[in-house]
């Protein structure tokens, strides 16, 4: 091995430590025995991980933050499709202005919507909905599902559309036999986006839960706040198998880079 | 073509884009049966006038009737025609069968109907056992031939073809240019073929509509067409040709260039007058001097295999093409005799 060689080496490893270090030091912490976050462990224990699915507060932060997730990603997939078929396809007046204001929650301030959206719900009224967090989300997953379907729309042949026409299919007929199914790779990454954004978003959702509405991301907050022990290591961890498993599923079935638009065309339906 | 029943009628047909117009009053009218051409360059608006007929396009101003019902305003998926398109646009989810049966199931075709009329297909546009394939695991042609075997299977009114071989390799697409003939002519369905390739247009169609910057230049057979354009834009995009200035000395005498050459028109010429010509490349011959010859200069010579393309300039710096089979005995700069037959002659607007 050439002196070159084992430096690019070196450079790879460090840069792939760098990247999952700190994963791999909350998994290894979340099984310390002892109540602080030792490091390197005292020894192994399950304990956190039981703390964790046990404490109250979680299983129902946990439950909230299903309900939160599934409804903001039905809310904003239908929307978010609605959206790109009419930016990409359709001349529509003041295009940039819609697109940018579409795309907006990407670029605004965490910090800032949040505030946005708590002036609005006391405002309304509807501190103490549920409904204010969902919106909430929709809203912030919306960027993310305009972008994947967009680039399904783009790669529609809009030629297929007015062949189905032609053999006698009306509008909503052509929608659902060619034009949704061929939109199938973008909806599905769409929606792991989605799930994604929505399960780890944290700063806009402190501003709008309250004890009872919080998602998970809230309450591990408030509890990192009043306790110390691991537990939030263990949960952490599950945190990280998720996304692994959501990521390697969409890479398995739907072929993240076709999804991401990074190869080719995303025709041809999601199964290979 | 004898007129037959009128199937598509357009009367007074525009359509722009923004500033752009495509159709500029389009009438036309296409009879039961025939297999009709909408020939010309790019953005002359032959695929327009193929969208409006397939209820794609909403025209601006005019009318279009199909068996004399009024249908401008009627979308595509209520007028019951077939449309093959360029890029083919076959379902790429569906398995062959189940794009071709696309139409009959959009109909309420039962399925044991449709799955023989599926066959029935197939079999009319010689593609088989292919059924069960997706599109893209099958060739051009063979994609073509589903394309052309959905359309087909609907028994549309009318059959549109929008540029159906542009997409083959050359020769493929003269293969499927004698196929296409072949079933148009056994199922008889009436079919509009758009077309920027003149061979295809005089070789497959019963009557040629030539367009230019929205409007039909001229319309009629592929020997009208061609040996009696009507404009020098039809004289030149179907087939070349050369155009020259004359001034008449006599009725049937013209001066070009210092020359007189004796020529058959329609019409006898008014002495004096200054009339167009135009000369197919092919009348053109090299010779020696005689009657009805003019001197040129040989600027260029072009070897094309069964022909070579021969390019003149006459004293007053006037073009001239004339075509000779194989390789021309000429070369550049030379001083060359061009015959010109006296009935070789068109004269244009």
């Amino acid at each position: 091995m050439t002196a070159a060689r084992a430096t690019g080496v070196a450079v790879v490893v460090l840069l792939l430590a760098f990247l999952t270090v700190p994963s791999l030091v909350v998994i290894v912490v979340s099984f310390n025995p002892t109540a602080i976050m030792a490091f390197p462990p005292h020894g192994l224990s399950l304990r956190w991980y039981e703390n964790a699915l046990t404490y109250p507060q979680f299983q129902r932060a946990a439950v909230n933050s299903l309900i939160v997730t599934a409804a903001a990603t039905l809310l904003a997939l239908p929307i978010g499709t609605a959206a790109a078929l009419a930016l990409v396809r359709h001349r529509v007046a003041a295009h940039a202005v819609w697109a940018a204001a579409l795309l907006s929650p990407v670029v605004v301030p965490g910090v800032a919507a949040g505030l946005g959206f708590l002036i609005l719900a006391a405002g309304l009224g509807l501190l103490a909905s549920r409904w204010v967090l969902i919106a909430v989300h929709a809203i912030l997953v919306l960027p993310f599902v305009i972008r994947s379907v967009s680039v399904s729309v783009a790669n529609l042949d809009p030629a297929l559309e007015r062949a189905a026409a032609s053999l006698g299919a009306r509008p909503s007929r052509v929608f659902r036999r060619v034009t949704l199914p061929l939109l199938r790779p973008g909806l599905a990454a769409a929606a792991l986006f989605a799930v994604i954004v929505s399960v780890n978003e944290f700063v806009v959702s402190l501003f709008v839960s309250t004890r009872v509405t919080e998602i998970l991301p809230v309450a591990m907050f408030t509890y990192v706040v009043n306790y110390t022990d691991p537990t939030m290591a263990a949960l952490s961890t599950f945190f990280i198998a998720a996304t692994f498993v959501a990521v390697f599923a969409a890479e398995r079935w739907l072929g993240l880079a076709r999804v991401f638009g990074l190869e080719g065309h995303a025709r041809g339906g999601p199964s290979r | 073509m004898s007129a037959g029943k009128r199937v598509v009628a357009l009367e007074g047909v525009r359509k722009a884009y923004g500033e752009t117009v495509a159709m500029d009053g389009v009438d036309l009218a296409i009879d039961e049966g025939e297999l009709l051409t909408l020939l010309g360059p790019s953005g002359c608006g032959k695929t327009t006038t193929l969208n409006v007929i397939a209820g794609f396009v909403v025209p601006d101003a005019g009318h279009v009737r199909i068996d004399g019902a009024e249908v401008t305003d009627r979308p595509a998926w209520q007028r019951g025609l077939g449309v093959v398109f360029q890029s083919y646009a076959l379902f790429p989810h569906m398995s062959v069968a189940d794009n071709v049966a696309f139409g009959l199931r959009e109909r309420g075709v039962g399925r044991a109907e449709a799955g023989d009329r599926v066959r029935e297909a197939l079999a009319l546009v010689r593609l088989q056992g292919v059924a069960d394939r997706r599109p893209a695991q099958l060739s051009g042609g063979q994609q073509q031939r589903v394309a052309l075997a959905r359309a087909l299977v609907i028994r549309p009114r009318v059959l549109l073809l929008d540029e159906p071989l542009a997409a083959l390799d050359r020769k493929l697409r003269e293969e499927m240019r004698a196929e296409l003939k072949e079933i148009q002519r056994a199922v008889g369905t009436t079919t509009v073929f758009v077309t920027h390739d003149q061979h295809e247009a005089l070789g497959l169609s019963d009557r040629v509509a030539v367009m230019c910057h929205g409007r039909i230049e001229q319309l009629g057979t592929p020997e009208d067409v061609y040996e009696r354009p009507a404009t020098a834009f039809v004289a030149d995009f179907v087939g070349a040709s050369s155009a020259l200035t004359a001034r008449a000395t006599s009725g049937d005498l013209v001066e070009i260039c210092g020359a007189r050459i004796a020529v058959r028109l329609d019409r006898m010429l008014h002495t004096g007058e200054t009339v167009r010509l135009l000369i197919r490349p092919e009348r053109v011959a090299l010779g020696s001097a005689g009657p009805n010859t003019i001197p040129a200069r040989v600027s260029g010579v072009m070897y094309l295999g069964d022909h070579s393309e021969v390019r003149l300039e006459l004293v007053d710096g006037t073009r001239l093409l004339a075509s000779v089979r194989g390789r021309a005995a000429v070369s550049a700069g030379e001083r060359v005799v061009a015959h010109l037959p006296e009935d070789a002659f068109l004269e244009t607007r």
